[in-house]
């Protein structure tokens, strides 16, 4: 599991943890059941503090995407309904993003755009 | 949490300082940085910490228990790393291992040796021809081969190379792995805490100013600055200390949301390094909140 830390981003570090791992997470790279670093292994291969990790880590549970069992460690989650949908939306974006971007290539407005966009929805085209 | 050490409204005058009222708690599994200038009380408590002064007023616990009465069974457990040279001038690493396994009920023969070798500390040669890196090592060597459950360290990076430093830490890292063992350090090299630290004790003058989780430190202070046209006298009481130039303002605040709520976009945030903390809080302490340069 690749970590990449920036010390002059504005974004705190645990968040930079969390999103990475939820990135991993949710582009299948970490599977369910997966089992992750400890906090403190972590902590130290990140060369951070364990509060940091353990933060992220807090944060990752509180959202569904991990687990922990005492004494063993935290493990991803199976997928649930909240991540499916998560991923889903990434990909929705990302494919109205080339949407936007073609768009502009010819020239079409904002409003044009959500027109169609509106008529597609409504399947009235 | 489990707290290790427990200081309650301790106390202790000199004739030209005290430490007033000082209390605060070190949590079991993680990393304490004690911070503040020189001369404001840092090693003052460590020594309390150690039993080596006693405080006039007040209690401080040390795995639940207190010196009077157990001065043998908490000092078995700590760990005491000095930034001086407290070895014998002629001793060497052989030496000092007799010293210290009679000392020790926990000593631990093969796990000094394990450091030792891992340190690269020559066993026979005296000490005193040590550099303040092997000294550190060394100091560093002896607290860990007894199993100690807390190290407590005065100044542990002052004086040595960037490198070490590093290696320093990373030593540190390895020995809070089973998340049984406890650190408390005093330094004034801040960036180091940015790497191991959990939380943040902060005195200035003899006073706590904070102790909490580090990351909370972030989200709570910001460095603000701005156009001096911005400072009047309400905005001024947002700050700790202000510092300001012909080309605009610099300034501590300890209420980042709020003082984004009133700049907005006005000024520029950043996250404050624990040296802009420890500066502006100086500056704010020694009168009023504004400094002119």
């Amino acid at each position: 599991m690749q970590i990449i830390i920036s010390n002059s981003s504005n974004e705190p570090i645990y968040e930079q943890i969390y999103s990475q791992i939820k990135r991993h997470i949710l582009t299948n790279e970490l599977k369910s059941g997966q089992a992750l670093p400890s906090m403190r292994q972590l902590a130290k291969e990140l060369d951070i503090s364990v509060i940091t990790t353990k933060r992220a880590y807090e944060e990752l549970e509180r959202n569904g995407f991990i687990y922990s069992v005492v004494g063993k460690g935290s493990f991803v989650s199976e997928q649930n309904n909240e991540m499916i949908k998560e991923r889903k939306m990434k990909v929705v974006e990302e494919q109205l993003l080339s949407a936007v971007q073609n768009s502009k290539e010819i020239g079409l407005s904002l409003n044009e755009l959500l027109d169609l966009l509106t008529m597609l929805y409504r399947e009235e085209l | 949490m489990e707290n290790v050490i427990e200081l309650k409204q301790v106390h202790k005058s000199f004739p030209n300082f005290q430490v007033k009222d000082l209390s605060f708690s070190v949590k079991k599994g993680f990393v304490t940085g004690f911070i503040g200038g020189n001369g404001v009380g840092k090693s003052t408590t460590i020594k309390m910490l150690m039993n080596l002064l006693q405080p006039d007023a007040g209690t401080i616990s040390i795995f639940g228990m207190n010196y009077n009465k157990h001065e043998k069974e908490i000092k078995q457990r700590i760990g005491f790393v000095y930034d001086e040279n407290v070895f014998y001038e002629q001793s060497t690493m052989l030496d000092m291992r007799s010293i210290m396994k009679s000392a020790y009920a926990k000593w631990d023969d093969e796990l000094f040796h394990y450091y030792v070798k891992e340190f690269e500390l020559p066993i026979k040669q005296k000490i005193k021809s040590f550099s303040k890196g092997m000294m550190m090592k060394a100091s560093l060597a002896l607290a860990l081969s007894h199993h100690a459950e807390l190290i407590i360290m005065d100044e542990p990076t002052s004086g040595l190379d960037p490198i070490f430093r590093r290696e320093l830490l990373d030593i540190l890292h390895s020995f809070m792995q089973d998340g049984e063992k406890t650190i408390f350090f005093s330094t004034h090299i801040t960036t180091d805490l940015d790497r191991i630290a959990d939380y943040i004790t902060f005195i200035h003058n003899g006073e706590l100013m904070f102790s909490k989780e580090y990351y909370q430190i972030e989200e709570e202070y910001a460095i603000i600055k701005g156009a001096t046209e911005l400072l009047d006298r309400d905005t001024e009481k947002e700050f700790i200390a202000i510092r300001r130039s012909n080309h605009g303002f610099e300034a501590l605040t300890s209420n980042k949301a709020q003082a984004s709520h009133l700049f907005g976009d006005s000024v520029l945030l950043e996250k404050p390094s624990l040296e802009d903390i420890m500066y502006y809080t100086k500056k704010g302490a020694e009168g009023g909140a504004a400094i002119n340069t």
